[in-house]
Parts: structure tokens; sequence; C-alpha cells
């Protein structure tokens, strides 16, 4: 049985506000433990990587061009650290590679 | 969210510099006694969050398709943008809801996928008057982002409730349209369009994390490290039996808790926008 969408939402959303209010309205006073910052610091870089990669991979029906869109980001990104250019580049090369095999 | 700071970094930037520019010349015409956050109108918030609106909109549109894909319909991925306002922790959630898992999962992989907000959290609570009541601090913790973040720290003294909700309601609806659209157009576009724009939202995922580890070598260890340890996590035994959120879940944990341990940040900043990149510095200097 599918989860209930609704409920998925009200979930997440009630999770994200909880992050959000609780330091502002009831804990007001900052983390000083250096560990805990520095592992919240580390945490958004880390958890998007793992979702990046393999899962762009399987995103697409031939593995390799996944893979190739992959490289092409890596690079856009390195190069122009351009948002859009890095989407549109990743976006370009599957189109490309699916009308040309 | 902490999509725009590549994309959108550029008009922020031609934003604050022109209001950056309509401040120093109001405030030579009016005398000093003038309170600074007085010019912070609403009409003001507005203005600044149009950028914020347009790069909302282009960027929640890759994450419409992702919610397409989960199984979102239009109304849905607008309710859920417009209640959530994050990209990564919505990503993570339907990431959760595509692979049907419970509640309880899907509450932990969304805390830590957004728990970054907390240090922007106690960051953004030293800025509001303590005549600010509760109210108004709900408002402000709802409307916390990376780019309101970004407005909110710009104000000269305490935040301005009217400029915020302003700002708040210009930006917000734009990551909500942005979604739904995406949702409507993954649906009609043909299969061999919608594959492609199947790794529009790992391309967005590159952008916020290259960059800062291009500047910052212990970013971009923990970046590398977290796409080969993925990589052989979806292959060995027992652990690729796992689902791929509890999979992010599980790893994200251990390399964060590595990373710090062994690489402690000296002064960790608040907000994506600070790590690794000088930007906050010639915001500050202009």
């Amino acid at each position: 049985m599918k989860q209930n969408i609704y409920l998925y939402i009200l979930v997440m959303f009630a999770v994200t506000y909880a992050i959000r209010v609780l330091p502002i309205t009831l804990l007001r006073k900052p983390i000083t433990n250096r560990f805990i910052r520095s592992f919240l610091y580390y945490v958004p870089y880390i958890t998007l990587s793992l979702m990046t990669f393999p899962a762009i991979v399987q995103a697409t029906s031939e593995p390799l061009y996944g893979l190739l869109a992959f490289i092409a980001g890596v690079l856009l990104a390195w190069f122009s650290g351009n948002l859009f250019l890095v989407e549109l580049g990743c976006c370009l090369v599957v189109l490309i590679l699916n009308i040309l095999f | 969210m902490i999509v725009l700071q590549c994309g959108f970094r550029f008009a922020l930037h031609a934003g604050l510099k022109m209001r950056n520019f309509m401040t120093e010349t109001r405030s030579t015409f009016y005398t000093k006694k003038r309170d600074p956050g007085a010019a912070w109108t609403p009409a003001r918030g507005f203005r600044d969050a149009i950028p914020i609106f347009l790069g909302y909109f282009a960027v929640a549109f890759s994450l419409g398709i992702v919610a397409g894909n989960a199984g979102f319909n239009a109304f849905q991925g607008f309710i859920l943008s417009l209640t959530n306002l994050s990209s990564s922790g919505q990503y993570a959630g339907l990431l959760l809801y595509s692979e049907n898992a419970g509640y309880i999962e899907l509450a932990l992989m969304v805390l830590v996928a957004n728990a970054r907000y907390l240090l922007m959290s106690f960051a953004i609570s030293q800025k509001i008057s303590p005549a600010d009541g509760i109210g108004r601090r709900l408002v402000y913790a709802f409307g916390l982002t990376d780019e309101l973040f970004g407005l909110g720290i710009m104000t000269p003294g305490y935040l301005r409730f009217p400029y915020m909700l302003a700002a708040l309601c210009t930006a917000a609806p734009g990551w909500a349209l942005g979604t739904a659209f995406g949702v409507i157009v993954g649906d009609i576009l043909p299969d061999i369009f919608s594959e492609a724009m199947n790794v529009a939202i790992f391309g967005m995922f590159l952008a916020i994390v290259i960059p800062p580890g291009k500047k910052n070598r212990l970013i971009l260890a923990a970046v590398v490290s977290s796409f080969a340890v993925s990589l052989i996590c979806s292959y060995a035994p027992v652990i690729s039996g796992f689902s791929s959120g509890t999979r992010v879940l599980i790893l994200t944990l251990i390399i964060a808790s590595f990373f710090a341990f062994f690489f402690p940040v000296k002064n960790a900043p608040q907000s994506q926008k600070d790590s690794g990149s000088e930007d906050r510095k010639e915001d500050t200097a202009q």
C-alpha cells in the first residue's frame, strides 16, 4: 500500500519547521559544541553528494549516459559554477545521446 | 534552500548593489538621526525578493520533475513546496516516497537533510528584536531559506518584520509555482525529453557542492569520499539491500561524524553562502 501523500507532506513540514523554529523561539542559545557545528557544516555537502551519485547513473535508460552527464556536470560546476549551465549541460548530454543512439 | 547560491548570486548581487546604492543616496539625503532600518519597507522587501522569486521558480522546476516522477500531482507539488521551502529536504522526502518508506524514516531523513537550518536559525535569532513576539518569530522561522536569510542579514540592526514578510510572500510563491509547473511539464513532455530532465536535479546538486569544494579542500574531500562510498555501498553486500533513502541517511551520519571528528571546522559558518567563499566579504565590503 502506498503511503498517503498529504501525511508525507505534513511530516516533512513538521520536521523542517521544527528545525527552523526551535532555535528562534525556545532554545535561543547558540550551539558552541565544535563537533556538532562541524557536523552540521559538513552534512549538506555529504547528503547531496550521496543522493547524486550513483543515482544519476540509474536515472537514465543507459547507465553510460548518466555517467557522462555526471562527468559533464562535475566539469561544468568546477569551471563555471553556474547553476543553470550545469543543469542544462547535464540534460543536453542525455538528450543528445538519446537522439544519436 | 541552498540551491540558488551559484546561479542567482549574480542577480542577488545586482539587487543588493542597487539597494546599497539607494540606501547611500537616501542616507545622504536624510539626516543621520533617522533609524537606519526605517527604509526597509515592505515595498523594498518585494523589490529585493523579485530576483529570488525568479530564481526559485526556475530551480523548483527540476524539483517538480522529480515530484511528478514520484507520483505527486501539480497541486500536491505546490503544497509540498509552499510548506517546506527546502530543496534537499524535499528531494530526500520524494526519494523516500517513491520507495514507500515509513513516516519515522521520513522524519529522520528530513531531519538530517535539513539539519543545517539549525545553525542558520541560531544565527538569525541574534538579529531578531527582543520586542518581536512569538507570532513574528514563527513567520521568521517559516521563511528561513538561504536567500531570505541573506536578505535578513543585510538589514542594519534588527530584522524588520514588514520587510521580511513582504520578501517571504514574494519569494515563496516562486518556489511553489515552479514545482507545480515542473510536475505539469514533466507529464506532457515526450519520453526522450523527460529522461533528459530527470538528470537536471543532479546537475543542481553538483552546482551546489562542487564550487565550494573548489575553494575548500575539506569540502572537496567530503564530496569526493561521499561519491565513492555511495558507489561502493550501492553494490556492497548487506547495505546495498537497504533502500537508497536509508543508505543516504546512514552514510550521511557516518561520513559527517568522521569529518567533524577528524577535521573539525574552527568557525563553522551559519549559512551555506559563507562556506569556503569570499562572497560574504565582498557583500559586507560594498
